[in-house]
């Protein structure tokens, strides 16, 4: 040591700061810092397993030993008489600390644990997915012995378990150190693997009798993991977690296991795209092909975690559906549409421009977004309808959406910036939900949520029919709500209620740092957001709208709705217009009032607009897929900007491919409003959504200059924030609910986090851990509909029907709730209708099959 | 010469000593009623003052240890009183609760009252169903005669007590293993800091304390302090039961002051069997360093006992004359640690697996060069590195025999223990040798 401060200086001392000497080097860290993290500080890194920072110590594993020595009553330093767990031992005042470096007693402690974690470890590295990567490999090298003196008989498993479709287990790797156990009880609270047996017939696992060699035990109180309504041993959502924080191969995902060696691997930090989170992630590539992808490190968003759909859905980017050349279409004379075929850039944009000028000139263009985009595209894609197409028709909401809700996110969204944050949500006293389930559409607000929950500081209410599994495990409290009646109860706590649980709920509302959380749901309860926003006023409690698509919230806020331009200003505002126009260096924006996604298409079919620029629009997340089809076909022209083929393919006159997530940079913005830019990932040919819009933009005679994203990115900055008028907060009323007769019940739906989505396909293995689609409906229906708890429910309206097995469910009567886009359960393509729609329930007549 | 003091033993001998009647007539329950009519603070200080130190191993002092709970703070805090007993040698709290149960129940009701617990539990190891049985009825007719329940004899003191079977595994006994296994999850130690007394079961404040402390509270009450440190040495006060095993002509439980010899207790005993001699012994358990013939006269006391080289443990002393092979016993001890061990921690988990196989080796005649200092530095590498003291404990033998005996590990390089020590000489009965599982599978349940 050099520059060390004379002892005899006084030294301000902050109460909260604890001096401790390590490995003779003095150092100050807060209270209840743990002696691993303070060494970690100065660069001293003491060798752990079970030691992770985001689970709660154990001290298990031995490994991370250090000789401690404490001041006693008198000041005295006094050694401790054994090494201490460096892991598990907070600092204190005046704590000398001997790690391996300074202490023989530590290091050998050291050796001696490593030694024995490796006597009964297979050493199969050469064949380990983690060799290369492994904490037990570096350590061994770093810490270890060089060679074993172990020379009797190792203990053997039969392997690889199958823990569920995607994780497997090795039961000789696995060096017990609970991180994966650990994680599914504090974090993901699906403890869906356990300890079991002991010594060192220990292991990990689902206690599956017939992989212990146990008698089967009847009723007893101790059984196989959870199952869920099929009878399926139940999975996790978050499992692949387990595998990456694994500290040796134990946990391997079968999308994984034997792929590729770490040290082949190309790494690219990226954003996932999978919900509205943004959550860091890693993307492992080897020769231009994506192998995995990691959760990333960011303490802001995501922390350590992600969801399995982020982590494992990746094939859908380059599935072999994937378009690589530009397309044309032919039609005969009559309009009659013929077959696509390959273009060149060139003709496909001349054709595209062509057609779209003479549909703008003969009625209009509209244009369809989606809700998938970057901050680049969104803006393109505004900038491409108000400029070239002189339209306010744009919408990226591929999904049920009202007016009330354009008014609502330009009035409480729009130009808000980042306010409600991750760091929020572990912090709120009180969390209402409306319309808004986090573990099936949230992602990882639900593990922010429960991290509050579990530490005692949140409290959670959910405005839902019934309480789901996730709404469980935050301990939260279900206000039992029908679909349609949100609007109804939200205002009954706006306005005061005498109903108990109701005024305690609003008093806790009241709370500094309550929160409301609302979900894309509300936009079909009329009425809804409205009272919201009138509870939030009454409460003081801050609201959060959190859609499920990582594109809503740049659509939102880069203008591709129809009443919005960027930054949250209105298009009705002549101002707003003028500031926009003089950005773009033209002399106006269209006036006109904008149609919204279904307007554009009743207008397509109508042929009141004659063209359509779609991006990745799936037509059966709209609110009438049928009726979205048929007006797609009556469309003069249709330019589809796509990354794979898809129902629109088949209706496009042009289609422009574009590039995947991995094969283009730019920036996402997620719910809070937290840019989250990422770099490419893969060379590749193909382009962004702004570029391919910039050229043709040019080919219709205007200049985007969306040609590079971040010169794009200037443009928009410099666009600076919007100080005039917002829109105007919805006062939409609420609709009286609709009477259920007699063998119909009102339908309550979502959206599971693991569904028929076509970004999970190509995934198999992840496919077979998401939940079953079953019905959900109380008993009482159950009854009245003649279905017995299992059985299979037929529910049906004039456009066709869903059968799936019942699961009787605490739940308002009359209520039937379907997942809304399952195996087996496409409501709006097959029901044609939202939730809060009268449906008819019977019994059904298929027996459904469970598929492997 | 010290004799004898039969307190917890006392009736053992009667003809129906766990009943009800036997032991009110005894003058049972009046300790209790004693102790309702004191203030808690006395009667913690009483025990304080009595010095006695837990019975369950460690030797902590009782008072103090009830002195480490919190002031109330209006919510619940328990008695737990752990009669898991497993030590290989142990046999004190089994037949204490056996013969004598309500001796148990009366002392866990003075030291709810005097701990300001209303609810206590007895997690008594699974196996012994007989003893289970047996506490479930004395504490149902202490229900019934109104030593236990509410409004405890017009007090005003209530008290439910909670009779649960463990699952059958010696790291149960470990007091926060026992507690998570109370709560119904896997019996693994816990992480300390927190201790019981400030989070225990149910993450309540909670009194751990073996079978025999608890039994021992009623006397002192009844007795006071001074009768109770007239017994033992200055810091081990009072009587205990040592249990005597092996080759001794008298086996069985015998009750004597804290400091007695094991001379002393051999004489008691008829000595060692006819014809033999002492080779080696446990003072306090199979996790204690064993003794040869020269500590013969070590007073048994905590202070003394460590000053030796040992631990006096449970007071198990399990003797064993020259005709016992140190390395077989030893491997005997090992398999029940590696048995035993939860499998919670790298070092007893994996230390245990390895130690075993290595005196199997030793064993049977086919040692390795450096195996036996392998066994020596395996031991060094799991004591003090392990999470809880059962690892510690599976070293004790090892490390001890080692040093006292090394020339019989050396043996075991080329000759098996069989050979040297014929298992038959040791036995107290006729020597059965084990069939081949193969020859054996037929006729077992025939
Ligand atoms: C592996 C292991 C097993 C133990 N088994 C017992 C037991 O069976 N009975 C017991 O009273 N204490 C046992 N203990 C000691 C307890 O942890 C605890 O110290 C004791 O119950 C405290 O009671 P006392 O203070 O009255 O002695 C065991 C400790 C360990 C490490
Ligand atoms: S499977 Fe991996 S994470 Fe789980 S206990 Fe084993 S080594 Fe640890
Ligand atoms: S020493 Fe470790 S493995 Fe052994 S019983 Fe204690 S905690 Fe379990
Ligand atoms: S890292 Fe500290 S005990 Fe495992």
């Amino acid at each position: 040591m050099t520059t060390t401060t004379d002892s005899q200086t006084p030294v301000a001392v902050d109460p909260n700061l604890v001096t401790v000497t390590i490995d003779g080097i003095e150092t100050a860290v807060p209270k209840g810092t743990l002696i691993i993290r303070a060494a970690e500080e100065i660069g001293i890194a003491i060798p752990r397993f079970c030691d992770h920072p985001l689970l709660k110590p154990v001290g298990a594993c031995r490994q991370c030993l250090v000789d401690v020595a404490m001041p006693d009553r008198e000041g005295n330093v006094r050694p401790m008489p054994k090494p201490q767990p460096s892991c598990a031992m907070e600092v204190s005042p005046g704590m000398v600390v001997h790690t391996q470096k300074t202490s023989a007693v530590a290091a050998k402690a050291q050796h001696g644990v490593m030694e024995l974690l490796l006597i009964n470890h297979p050493l199969d590295c050469p064949t380990c997915d983690k060799g290369g990567e492994c904490p037990l490999q570096n350590q061994a090298l770093s810490d270890g012995r060089a060679t074993s003196r172990f020379t009797d008989v190792k203990r053997t498993f039969a392997k690889p378990l199958k823990i569920s479709t995607q994780i497997l287990l090795d039961r000789e790797r696995c060096i017990l150190c609970q991180r994966c156990t650990r994680f599914s009880k504090e974090i993901a609270g699906d403890q869906f693997i356990d300890l079991q047996k002991r010594g060192a017939s220990q292991q990990i696992g689902r206690f599956d009798e017939d992989v212990l060699g146990f008698a089967p035990l009847g009723d007893a109180t101790v059984g196989p993991a959870a199952e869920d309504e099929s009878g399926r041993a139940f999975a996790s959502y978050w499992s692949g977690n387990t595998v990456q924080i694994c500290p040796v191969g134990a946990l391997t995902s079968a999308a994984y296991r034997f792929r590729s060696r770490p040290f082949d691997l190309v790494s690219t930090e990226a954003v996932a795209e999978h919900d509205a989170n943004g959550s860091a992630i890693r993307i492992d590539h080897r020769r231009g092909t994506v192998m995995r992808r990691l959760a990333g490190d960011d303490p802001v968003v995501n922390e350590e975690w992600i969801s399995d759909k982020d982590r494992f859905a990746f094939h859908w980017q380059t599935a072999p559906d994937r378009l690589t050349h530009p397309l044309v279409r032919d039609r005969a004379e009559d309009g009659t549409r013929g077959e696509l075929r390959t273009a060149s850039w060139a003709e496909a944009l001349e054709v595209a421009a062509t057609a779209l000028a003479a549909a703008r000139d003969a009625g209009g263009v509209g244009v369809l977004p989606g809700g998938r985009l970057t901050i680049e595209d969104a803006y393109a894609y505004g900038k491409l309808a108000r400029t070239a197409l002189g339209t306010n028709d744009i919408d990226h909401r591929a999904r049920p959406a009202s007016a009330e809700e354009e008014s609502f996110l330009g009035h409480a969204v729009a130009g808000h910036g980042i306010d409600v944050t991750f760091g929020d949500l572990e912090k709120a006293p009180a969390v209402l939900l409306v319309g808004f389930e986090p573990e099936e559409e949230g992602g990882i607000v639900f593990l922010r949520l429960r991290k509050g929950t579990q530490a005692g500081r949140t409290r959670v209410w959910s405005l839902a029919p019934f309480a789901t599994r996730g709404l469980e495990r935050l301990d939260g409290t279900l206000v039992p709500t029908a679909p349609g009646l949100e609007s109804e109860v939200v205002d009954a706590l706006a306005t005061g209620t005498d109903e108990p649980s109701l005024a305690a709920l609003r008093e806790a509302l009241g709370a500094q740092g309550a929160l409301v959380l609302v979900g894309e749901r509300l936009a079909s309860v009329p009425g809804s957001l409205s009272a919201v926003l009138r509870l939030t006023a009454a409460t003081g409690a801050r609201l959060a709208w959190i859609p499920r698509r990582i594109g809503e919230r740049a659509g939102v806020e880069m203008g591709t709705l129809p009443g919005l331009l960027p930054g949250g200003r209105p298009v009705s505002d002549a101002a707003a217009r003028v500031d926009i126009a003089a950005a773009w260096d033209v002399t106006e924006l269209p006036t006109a009032p904008g149609r919204d996604t279904d307007g554009i298409l009743a207008a397509l079919a109508a042929r009141e607009l004659r063209g359509v620029v779609v991006g990745g629009v799936e037509l059966g997340d709209l609110t009438d897929p049928v009726a979205a089809r048929a007006a797609l076909e009556a469309a003069d022209v249709v330019v589809s900007l796509e990354v794979r083929a898809s129902e629109v393919t088949d209706l496009a006159d042009v289609v422009l491919p574009v590039a995947p997530p991995a094969e283009k940079s730019g920036s996402y913005l997620n719910w809070e409003g937290r840019v989250r830019a990422f770099r490419q990932a893969l060379e590749s040919h193909a382009l962004p959504d702004h570029r391919v819009l910039d050229e043709l933009a040019r080919h219709l005679g205007t200049d985007l200059g969306a040609r590079d994203g971040n010169v794009l990115r200037k443009e928009i900055d410099q666009l600076g924030a919007w100080d005039g008028e917002r829109v105007a907060a919805p006062a939409t009323e609420a609709v009286a609910p609709a009477a259920v007769a007699p063998g119909t019940a009102v339908l309550a739906s979502w959206h599971l986090q693991l569904d028929a989505g076509r970004g999970q396909d190509g995934e198999p293995f992840l496919a077979g851990t998401a939940r079953k689609a079953v019905a959900r409906l109380s008993a009482a229906t159950a009854e009245a509909a003649g279905v017995a708890d299992g059985g299979v429910l037929r529910v049906s309206t004039g456009a066709g029907r869903i059968e799936l097995p019942a699961v009787v469910t605490d739940m308002p009567d009359h209520v039937v709730w379907l997942p809304t886009n399952s195996p087996g359960s496409a409501v709006r393509a097959a029901l044609g209708v939202l939730p809060g729609a009268v449906v008819q329930i019977t019994a059904g007549t298929v027996t459904t099959t469970e598929e492997a | 010469m010290t004799s004898l003091t039969p307190i917890l033993t006392r009736s053992w001998g009667d003809e129906t000593p766990w009943k009800l009647e036997s032991y009110e007539k005894a003058g049972g329950y009046e300790g209790l009623k004693k102790a309702l009519g004191q203030s808690q603070a006395d009667l913690v200080q009483l025990v304080k003052d009595s010095g006695l130190r837990g019975r369950g191993g460690a030797g902590f002092p009782t008072g103090m240890k009830w002195g480490f709970l919190p002031a109330p703070d209006g919510g619940p805090r328990y008695l737990v009183v752990n009669a898991d007993e497993s030590e290989p040698g142990t046999c004190k709290d089994i037949p204490l609760m056996m013969a004598d149960p309500h001796l148990l129940v009366e002392g866990v009701a003075i030291t709810s009252y005097a701990i300001g617990s209303h609810h206590a539990f007895i997690y008594i190891r699974g196996e012994v169903v007989h003893v289970y049985r047996r506490l479930l009825k004395a504490v149902a007719d202490a229900y019934a005669a109104g030593h236990l329940g509410k409004n405890i004899h017009g007090s005003g003191f209530d008290l439910d007590v909670t009779v649960h079977a463990g699952a059958g595994a010696y790291i149960c006994g470990e007091e926060t293993a026992l507690l998570d296994s109370l709560e119904g999850r896997r019996g693994q130690p816990r992480l300390k800091p927190p201790f019981p007394a400030v989070a225990g079961l149910y993450a309540r404040p909670t009194v751990v304390n073996n079978v025999e402390s608890i039994a021992s509270v009623p006397a002192i009450v009844r007795g006071g302090a001074d009768w109770f440190t007239s017994m033992g040495t200055e810091r081990s006060t009072g009587h205990g039961i040592f249990s005597l095993s092996g080759h001794v002509t008298r086996p069985g439980q015998y009750e004597a002051p804290l400091g007695i010899t094991l001379r002393e207790l051999l004489e008691m005993a008829g000595g060692i069997r006819e014809g033999h001699e002492l080779k080696f012994w446990t003072p306090g358990g199979s996790s204690t360093p064993i003794f040869t013939a020269e500590h013969l006269d070590v007073p048994l006391d905590y202070e003394s006992v460590g000053a030796a080289g040992s631990m006096l443990g449970t007071r198990a002393l399990q003797i064993f004359d020259e005709t016992t092979s140190v390395v077989r016993a030893v491997s005997r001890w090992t398999d029940f640690y590696a048995h035993e061990s939860c499998g919670k921690c790298t070092p007893c988990r994996e230390g245990t697996y390895w130690l075993k196989q290595i005196l199997h080796r030793l064993e049977h005649g086919k040692g390795e060069a450096g195996d036996i200092e392998k066994l020596v530095d395996i031991c060094d590498n799991i004591l003090g590195r392990a999470f809880c003291a059962l690892g510690d404990g599976a070293t004790s033998s090892i490390t001890s025999a080692v040093q006292l005996f090394r020339e019989e590990f050396e043996a075991g390089m080329t000759q098996p223990a069989s050979e040297l020590f014929p298992p038959e000489r040791s036995a107290l009965f006729d020597y059965t040798p084990r069939r081949s599982a193969g020859a054996a599978a037929g006729a077992v349940h025939a």
